[in-house]
């Protein structure tokens, strides 16, 4: 579904992605980890087109989306859900839903606000609350389900369990592992493993902006010297 | 005032408030979404009213003709507002701001000619509105029917906004884009065609309140400037991109106007005051007033911080010793100008230096000081009017005058200033406006001193100056050492200090920077340097007009910085010599003169978005990286 060859990505002169290559399934949950700063944020941006890639190739579903502008990108069907979330703050949730509205999809679940009010009860009862108005996990539920509205086959998640209480945490996980179910395919980043535990199948681990380590997430459990080098603070 | 008069001057106001309503309505919401200040907005307006004049005469000025002629006026400006956006606008966004502001400036140049050759320079009276040409008598005076018509219907363009806005998908859409226009896209929102739904939108609003105001006011040309004066006091009063705060400014500025013309004349203190004389000035008070309490307007929001990555100014490159070898020999060439051609060669050369001196000023505090001056002619002209009124008035020497000129510059700018660099980005961009604004109402209005719009004549050098070359000499001298010497700040620890605030002003205050006061220090340095360009002008040219501190001149500098580039250093004085060389060529040698100056400038920004010299350095530089 979503294939990365040779990608480099540069601020200005500081190039902060080297030859990353990857690639992620249907219905697989991708995880991206590595500490603050690796360059796991800037890959999901370069993913959805909102930052140049200076070389390397991406493709999504098929069709090569390096050149493409994030809205066509969007359209083809890749989701992205930015780390600060985002939420559009004067408008209320029905109308921030109705910003990612797209067609519906051939090959991809159809969401409308009435299911995705079904995988997070808690927005349903919000309806015409402003976004500005919602604490942080609200926020992140809204962010995810604005990005449902547009039937995504993939979707990108920037640290979705980032500052959040343990109870949303284990709301976002059900949500995700509930998606996987759906056939989606899922790529989220992470500083650490906790989340990842409870819905990752693989992981990658960048760190400076290289890769360091791909694997099944098994793997990474059955390798504490890995995690200690490059996961711990 | 009686009570009676008083209350319908306020009515008066209220349908002033209509027409200025609807212009700036369509101006904040083309800001909220593009980012784009729209200079060509009064121009649409002004479409809008030439459109419905010669529509009704077409099509009869019968209840049907009137108002057929009317929406289709604003349908045609709407259109053509759409076409600005995908011809122009769409290739300026990736630009800096100021060169979008150049571009909408070119285009206000290009409808100008547009329309004096379409229409003539004649103003053009159109027809009462059907059904509407009576009056009703309220307290006993007269009121025209129109006028209570409009009244009522600024108010409904507010609710259909709204509705628009707030209930529809393609409004929750650019809702969505103003806020966050990257995180739309990442959602499938296309913002092209977003944009230019907007820009047309904006473009009808504009043209509807120019074609709906005909029964009340001629069509001239003159009304694009004075609309987009108006406009930009209202919607920054308001908040930028704020609907409602833009109904509720102009609904503000129209009753202080009117509440000025009625009352006329007052004496407070024994000194008599002309009221009706001081509308122009007001409202540029009452925006500098709003601007200072709350910068962000009546109803806008404090800016966010943008999104994206952050933008990095290009580093000022320090000149090379070639460099400087090349711009001595540079003076060294002009100073042996006079020997092989006198006449029309030097009086061209003189404007070019005085010119660069003024766009080298104004560079300083716009580029590395970071300071967007949209008024930067005031202090040219106040310079230029000190000089004039010291040798005419106080009979001073012609060189004291020469000498203290500079210093009524930086007077100016030392009081304009204490408030500007309170503000930053388009804020304080409106607030130089604002200033320069009230500068030449002053001088337009006063006529005791000034001479008013006639300006001052007789302004001549001393005997020893009056030849054309030595004249030329004094210009030469006191412009290149103005411009080194301004050079020279620039790489001092003021100069650095300078870039250092602009780039990250809390970074610098927190290395025990004051920025306050090290911008108002440079503000008031560039005012003194224009102050010197503007007394040399005046002197140059024996006379000084109002046009000398007008909005067209703070333009005129702003294109000549950017033509040359923001952040390059000799930049200024090329897009000053270019600028200027280009506007007396054509002006002796063609027509419709402004269209061409527009033309051009609409082709460079398209063609070299960083300026000429910003362009001819990346070239350079791209050769370098090869080598």
């Amino acid at each position: 579904m979503l294939e990365v060859r040779h990608l480099d990505v540069a601020y200005g002169r500081a190039q902060v992605l080297f030859d990353l290559s990857f690639t992620a399934r249907d219905g697989e949950v991708l995880v991206l980890l590595g500490r603050n700063g690796a360059g796991k944020s800037t890959t999901l941006k370069a993913l959805i087109g909102l930052v140049p890639a200076r070389s390397g190739e991406i493709r999504f579903a098929g069709r090569r989306v390096d050149r493409l502008p994030p809205y066509q990108i969007a359209r083809l069907g890749l989701g992205y859900v930015p780390e600060d979330r985002r939420i559009f703050t004067d408008l209320t949730v029905m109308q921030n839903l109705e910003v990612g509205r797209q067609p519906a999809r051939r090959g991809a679940p159809r969401w409308t606000p009435e299911r995705v009010f079904e995988l997070f009860p808690d927005l349903g009862r919000l309806r015409d609350r402003p976004g500005g108005r919602m604490s942080g996990g609200e926020q992140q539920m809204l962010a995810i389900a604005r990005t449902l509205m547009g039937n995504p086959r993939a979707i990108l998640l920037d640290e979705p369990a980032e500052g959040l209480a343990p109870v949303i945490v284990e709301r976002m996980a059900l949500a995700v592992r509930e998606l996987k179910r759906e056939g989606l395919c899922i790529v989220l980043s992470e500083q650490n493993l906790r989340f990842a535990r409870a819905a990752a199948d693989r992981a990658l681990i960048v760190e400076k902006g290289q890769l360091r380590f791909a694997g099944a997430l098994a793997e990474l459990q059955a390798q504490p010297a890995v995690r200690e080098q490059f996961l711990s603070v | 005032m009686s009570a009676s008069a008083a209350f319908l001057q306020l009515l008066n106001g209220l349908a002033s408030a209509n027409s200025l309503f609807l212009v700036a309505a369509g101006l904040s919401l083309i800001f909220g979404v593009t980012r784009t200040i729209n200079f060509a907005h009064g121009s649409l307006y002004m479409l809008g009213m030439y459109c419905a004049v010669t529509l009704i005469a077409r099509l009869g000025g019968g209840a049907l003709g009137f108002w057929a002629s009317v929406l289709l006026a604003a349908a045609f400006v709407g259109v053509a507002g759409a076409a600005i956006e995908i011809l122009v606008l769409r290739r300026t966004y990736a630009a800096p701001d100021l060169m979008q502001l150049l571009a909408t400036f070119a285009l206000v140049l290009i409808i100008g000619d547009f329309a004096l050759w379409a229409w003539g320079p004649e103003d053009i009276l159109g027809p009462r509105a059907p059904g509407l040409a009576g009056a009703v008598t309220i307290l006993g005076r007269e009121f025209p029917q129109y006028d209570l018509f409009l009244i009522a219907f600024g108010p409904l363009v507010l609710l259909a906004l709204w509705l628009l806005l707030t209930r529809t998908r393609w409004g929750t859409l650019v809702r969505a884009a103003t806020e966050d226009r990257e995180m739309a896209g990442a959602l499938g929102v296309n913002h092209k065609w977003l944009f230019t739904g907007v820009f047309a939108l904006g473009a009808f609003l504009a043209g509807f309140g120019g074609a709906i105001e005909i029964p009340r006011e001629p069509a001239s040309l003159s009304v694009a400037l004075s609309v987009i004066a108006d406009a930009f006091v209202v919607v920054v009063v308001g908040g930028l991109g704020s609907i409602p705060g833009a109904f509720l400014a102009a609904l503000l500025i129209s009753e202080i106007k009117a509440l000025c013309i009625g009352f006329g004349q007052v004496t407070v203190f024994g000194t008599v005051f002309s009221l009706s004389k001081l509308t122009l000035v007001i409202e540029f008070l009452v925006m500098a007033v709003v601007l200072v309490l709350r910068p962000w307007g009546l109803l806008g929001r404090a800016a966010a911080p943008a999104r994206g990555p952050a933008v990095l100014e290009p580093r000022l490159p320090v000149p090379s010793r070639r460099a400087l070898y090349a711009l001595a020999a540079l003076v060294a060439a002009l100073a042996l100008v006079p020997t092989l051609s006198t006449g029309y060669t030097l009086v061209l050369l003189t404007d070019i230096l005085v010119f660069a001196l003024f766009a080298v000023s104004l560079h300083f505090i716009a580029g590395p000081g970071g300071l967007h001056s949209f008024g930067h002619a005031a202090y040219f002209g106040l310079g230029a009017y000190g000089a004039g009124l010291l040798l005419l008035k106080a009979h001073a020497p012609m060189e004291l005058a020469l000498l203290l000129a500079p210093f009524c510059g930086a007077l100016g700018a030392l009081l304009f200033g204490w408030f500007c660099v309170r503000l930053s980005g388009v804020y304080l961009a409106m607030l130089t406006l604002a200033f320069a604004q009230i500068a030449w109402s002053i001088v337009f209005q006063w006529d005791a001193l000034t001479g008013g719009s006639n300006g001052l004549i007789g302004v001549w050098p001393a005997r020893w100056l009056s030849s054309q070359s030595a004249y030329y000499y004094l210009t030469l001298a006191t412009c290149s050492a103005g411009i080194a010497l301004l050079w020279r700040i620039l790489y001092s620890p003021f100069g650095y200090a300078l870039r250092a605030a602009r780039d990250s002003a809390l970074r610098a205050a927190a290395i025990g920077i004051d920025v306050r006061a090290l911008q108002w220090a440079a503000f008031t340095l560039a005012g003194w340097f224009a102050g010197l360009g503007g007394a040399l002008f005046a002197f140059a040219k024996g006379s000084i007009s109002p046009e000398t501190l007008a909005v067209p001149r703070s333009v005129d500098g702003l294109v000549m910085v950017l033509l040359g580039g923001l952040h390059t250093l000799t930049g200024p004085i090329w897009g000053a010599a270019l600028f200027t060389w280009l506007e007396d060529t054509l002006a002796r040698t063609v027509n419709y003169w402004h269209a061409v100056i527009g033309a051009v400038i609409l082709a460079l920004v398209l063609a070299f978005p960083q300026g000429v010299a910003g362009f001819a350095r990346q070239r350079f530089a791209r050769r370098g990286d090869d080598a």
